[in-house]
């Protein structure tokens, strides 16, 4: 399962300084109550203003502790092992977490000095800073000279974008995972609350009036009646269908509680409370352990429900 | 009320826009909390704790920002806790800090809330599509407009009460200097002819995607500082699961059980006779008919006669969302407590142009999840009688 | 202040739990433990409060279903931190406080396991000048552990040591996820992992929950026969920017444990949260303990740490010793944060009034 987005950050006075001078190739620590500090915190620790002042630093400095990543999670300065220091760059009281680019743990001590191995093509962000590089180490990039602006030269830098890429493994409880396998076999699955008697689709790993697991398999009819529902005429990102569809609530001959689906092959204008709908299920073929096995629901044409048959569940 | 008696002393909020890009996250915070701070004519230092309240951690892409922010909230050293109830935590949070002053536990705390919602995608966020689950909803208003249907139908309210509610709220949004929406010439008609998003929910009867935030400073007795505190006479929260079989999602449960509770701390029999106004959390324009009836200010079925009646206007029985409610500003964690703020800013006598005259008892509201999470205060210009 | 005391605590631990990243499956059987332990039922329950992460569970609002696990129709007074659910406990225990309710069960969950866990906590990190770079949570810790080394605050024989001994009392503890009766030799002999901890000395991914009872006094001996009684519960955060905290420091701990009124010499157990070997150290040292007070006697975070959990079962841990009688006073303590930003220290005793030591 995937959560991705890119977020846009607006940075505010202080951090729009800091990542203005990145961009330009260049350090700036503020004046603060604890001396000068980098990156600047937005507020002073003691005062809780902001700082105003700002002074350019050396990009050179000594590690203070580090650590070796000898197998990077995505998305860190380096895929290959490298280490994470805190490096004082010269002048400073604060120190940077920052990536150090070496062969190996046996090259990182601390004390060591290193220098900025800064990016040709510069955004404003702390990545403009490629990592630190031994300070002796001989020049590995064309450009360490720290004076080339590059995108947007002369405005300054007002927002950053960070993107955020997820990856999760998603589980399905005991009670789900038997009415999923139920839809692979074209069935649909509820389950009974053994203290309530409710028959719950999808089944529960907790009635939420009794808070045990639903027990009991009722096997349910792929018919029942529209409660309620709603026109989708907006798209919005990541949507899979194309706008106007109805989403309803459909309540399955049997079951007790309605659940969410789409109602399809019928003009939503003609979509009514009550409606009588059967399931739309996919080619065989196709199925999964999905509820998308079921394509969407169609309406019948029988006689509408009469309203006192579902009214307790508006 | 049990505990010691608590005050709402300081209020501050930001100048909620669709994007804020002027500030970052924690500028956005301490716009707010300096005015509350300045407001209460206290400093930071003079703060206890801090409790921070936001809606989901996906909106900022920032897991428990509280962490980070910590120094620039003035919390490094202090207690600070991060309360969550989805869109009802900004009325949370409120109800949290109250606790610690009523508990004993710290004098003066700061309460703030706040959504950056720009940061990301609000539609985003709310609908990541999980595996298994037809991804069918469109956002909140495709999660609510079945239930406002179901309202409709259960009601037989004329069809352009959703319209009254959002050209009020609109209109009132013009009296309130931080309000997100400012347009001119809302009106009934306008916002029938708008265009329908979810049917049965139209596009000016849904609430914006706001940058904001909100503070408050609550004390004790002992410390409150200011000539027209808001003393908190009655906090209520209630839970209750996102769907059930039978669950009444039109006039929920939980709603009532808070609502219930809420009046009986309070002393108060009658909600429409006994309170002032009404800052209710109203982001489709048809929830105000219905959380009428959930709160008792009229019986089931009948919310929208008080609507249409003009009722609920400024110069109605119950002026309900006076601000212009979160049909005119969402930043989503921070709505609950605006609700809260400004029913406390109310009887101080500080609402400024949307002030009702002589408002001495107000509630603030604020629900969450699906119509689930219910958070509730009474506040009042007298201290509670003991 | 009301008395209240601790009176009911069960909990799950697994490597790889195969359920829903909402657990519903572990909440159910833990609150019927709970049940069982108090002879209550949810209507004995005036305050749920939950700790949890969306972030964890990789969805929006992912602790509303866990409210399924309760069984709220007729609605629950509840609440939810973003945060471990011992901050639940203390949110709770300021609910019994104001006189509102009497009893509350306090909760935590999360599949630490549904994602790479140390890549997701690098968004707790400034947005803007730290989480660009995905600093994961292990190469923190290392960073603060070869500061502490260098600096001679701690030994690599020290930390090989506290594994040793949490890793062997672990294996005592039906619920560690890993447990060794292993020497601190057979510790110091492993390989470096991220240089210098080795994996041994970083907690365990876990996935698991925990719920905790808490009952004001008058109604807490009807449910616990020696109730824990807290008598002292405070918590303070830090500065979270590392480059201008000193890192062999955790300030907020201290500031904790005074508030709470903990006299160290005093404690006879104390459970201390620490997902890093050397922070263990480094807590026991803020909190001024000696040899005279026992550590981690369940096996610790070493032995399993379910986030957003793992600092109430530090809780339930502690509160175990008084209702054992093996202890009179004990110290529960929870961090959340980067490198113990946020610290949370709750004293414990025998007695409403205080311990009989």
């Amino acid at each position: 399962m995937r959560v991705d987005f890119d977020y846009t950050r607006s940075l505010g006075p202080v951090l729009s300084v800091f990542m203005t001078g990145l961009r330009d190739g260049r350090i700036l620590a503020a004046r603060t109550s604890a001396g000068l500090v980098v990156p600047p915190p937005e507020f002073d620790p003691v005062t809780l203003q902001p700082p105003t002042q700002f002074e350019p630093v050396a990009d050179t400095g000594v590690v203070e502790t580090w650590t070796w990543v000898p197998d990077p999670v995505a998305d860190q300065p380096f895929e290959r092992p490298f280490a994470f220091a805190l490096i004082r760059l010269d002048g400073v009281e604060s120190t940077l977490l920052h990536a150090v680019d070496v062969p190996a743990a046996d090259d990182m001590r601390t004390g060591m000095r290193v220098r900025a191995r800064w990016r040709e093509h510069r955004v404003g962000a702390i990545t403009d800073i490629a990592c630190f590089v031994p300070e002796e180490s001989p020049a590995s990039t064309p450009d360490t000279s720290p004076s080339v602006p590059t995108a947007g030269a002369g405005e300054p830098v007002t927002g950053i974008v960070t993107p955020v890429r997820l990856r999760y493994t998603y589980a399905a409880s005991p009670e789900e995972s038997a009415f999923f396998r139920g839809l692979a076999d074209g069935r649909i699955l509820g389950q009974r609350c053994p203290a309530c008697g409710k028959v719950y689709v999808p089944p529960r790993g907790a009635c939420p009036v009794d808070g045990l697991p639903t027990t009991d398999e009722v096997e349910l009819s792929d018919e029942g009646t529209v409660t309620t529902f709603c026109i989708v005429n907006v798209p919005f990102l990541g949507q899979r269908i194309t706008p106007p569809y109805v989403s309803a609530y459909v309540l399955l001959d049997g079951a007790d509680i309605a659940f969410l689906h789409l109602l399809l092959d019928v003009d939503p204008a003609e979509v009514r409370m009550g409606m009588r709908v059967r399931a739309v299920w996919r080619p065989r073929e196709e199925w999964t352990t999905s509820l998308e096995n079921i394509s969407h629901f169609a309406p019948t044409g029988a006689p509408d429900a009469d309203y006192d048959t579902y009214k307790g569940h508006l | 009320m049990t505990g010691r008696p608590a005050a709402v002393v300081g209020i501050g909020q930001t100048h909620h826009r669709a994007k804020r890009p002027d500030v970052s996250m924690a500028g956005l915070c301490r716009e707010a909390i300096d005015r509350a701070l300045a407001d209460a004519g206290v400093e930071m230092g003079q703060i206890d704790a801090v409790v921070v309240g936001k809606a989901p951690d996906l909106f900022e892409g920032v897991m428990m920002p509280e962490l980070y922010l910590a120094q620039a909230l003035g919390a490094v050293g202090k207690p600070l806790l991060r309360v969550h109830t989805a869109g009802s935590v900004g009325g949370t949070t409120a109800i949290v800090a109250a606790s610690l002053v009523r508990a004993g536990v710290h004098r003066r705390v700061l309460a703030v809330a706040f959504e950056k919602q720009s940061e990301s995608n609000a539609m985003w966020a709310l609908s990541v599509p999980v595996p298994f689950v037809m991804p069918v909803h469109a956002g909140a208003g495709g999660y609510f407009a079945p239930h406002v249907r179901s309202y409709i139908r259960r009601s037989g309210a004329p069809p352009e009460t959703g319209a009254i509610v959002a050209a009020k709220d609109r209109t009132n949004a013009l009296l309130n200097p931080y309000a997100h929406l400012r347009h001119d010439n809302v009106t009934v008609e306008s916002v029938m002819a708008s265009q329908m998003l979810w049917d049965p929910i139209r596009y000016d009867e849904t609430c914006p995607s706001s940058d904001g935030a909100c503070a408050l400073v609550i004390t004790d007795e002992d410390h409150v500082g200011v000539e027209n505190p808001a003393w908190i006479h009655a906090t209520a929260m209630r839970s209750e699961p996102t769907t059930a079989a039978g669950r009444d999602q039109v006039n929920p449960a939980a709603g009532q059980a808070a609502a219930a509770a809420l009046w009986r701390e309070a002393g108060i029999s009658s909600p429409i006779d006994e309170i002032d106004c009404a800052e209710i959390y109203v982001p489709f324009s048809w929830f105000e008919p219905m959380w009428l009836e959930n709160l008792g200010f009229a019986a089931p079925g009948t919310g929208w006669h008080l609507t249409v009646a003009g009722e609920t206007s400024l110069t109605g029985r119950i002026p309900v969302n006076m601000s212009g409610g979160v049909l005119s500003s969402n930043p989503i964690g921070a709505s609950g407590m605006l609700r809260f703020a400004e029913a406390a800013l109310q009887v101080r006598g500080a609402a400024g142009q949307h002030q009702i005259a002589g408002a001495r008892r107000a509630l603030g509201h604020a629900y969450g999840g699906g119509s689930q999470f219910f958070a509730m205060w009474v506040v009042g210009s007298a201290p509670p009688a003991t | 202040m009301r008395r209240v005391a601790v009176v009911g605590f069960a909990q799950r631990q697994a490597l790889d739990f195969p359920g829903s990243p909402t657990c519903v499956e572990l909440l159910v059987p833990i609150f019927a433990e709970c049940f069982a332990q108090t002879g209550w039922t949810k209507d004995d329950i005036g305050f749920w409060c939950s700790g949890s992460s969306d972030y964890l569970a990789g969805r929006s609002f992912s602790f509303v279903s866990a409210v399924d696990a309760i069984g709220a129709l007729p609605p629950v007074v509840e609440s939810h931190v973003e945060m471990d659910a011992a901050w639940a406990m203390y949110e709770a225990w300021v609910k019994i406080q104001t006189g509102e309710v009497d009893t509350a069960l306090v909760y935590g969950f999360g599949k630490s396991s549904a994602a790479t866990l140390r890549r997701i906590l690098a968004l707790q990190l400034d947005p803007y000048t730290m989480t660009p770079l995905w600093p994961d949570t292990v190469s923190l810790a290392a960073l603060q552990a070869r500061a502490g080394l260098e600096a001679g605050r701690w030994s690599q024989a020290d930390l090989a040591a506290v594994v040793a001994t949490n890793l062997t009392r672990a294996v005592t503890n039906p619920h560690a996820v890993r447990a060794a009766s292993m020497t601190p030799e057979e510790v110091a002999s492993l390989p470096a992992y991220a240089d210098p901890l080795r994996a041994l000395e970083c907690a365990p991914v876990t996935d698991g929950a925990a719920a905790l009872v808490l009952a004001a006094e008058d109604r807490a001996l009807e449910s616990c026969a020696q109730p824990a009684y807290i008598t002292g519960f405070a918590h303070a955060i830090d500065a979270h920017h590392l480059g201008t905290r000193d890192l062999l420091r955790a300030p907020s701990v201290q500031i904790a444990a005074k508030a709470a009124g903990v006299t160290p010499e005093t404690v006879e157990v104390a459970e201390v949260h620490a997902p890093f070997a050397h922070q263990e150290l480094l807590v026991r040292s803020e909190l001024g303990f000696t040899d005279s007070t026992t550590i981690n006697p369940s096996g610790g975070a070493l032995g399993g740490n379910p986030m957003f959990a793992g600092g109430l079962i530090r809780m339930g841990e502690a509160a175990s010793r008084i209702w054992s009688g093996q202890a009179d006073t004990v110290v529960g303590h929870a961090t959340s944060g980067p490198l113990l930003q946020h610290n949370l220290v709750c004293l414990m005793t025998s007695e409403p009034t205080g311990g009989r030591s």
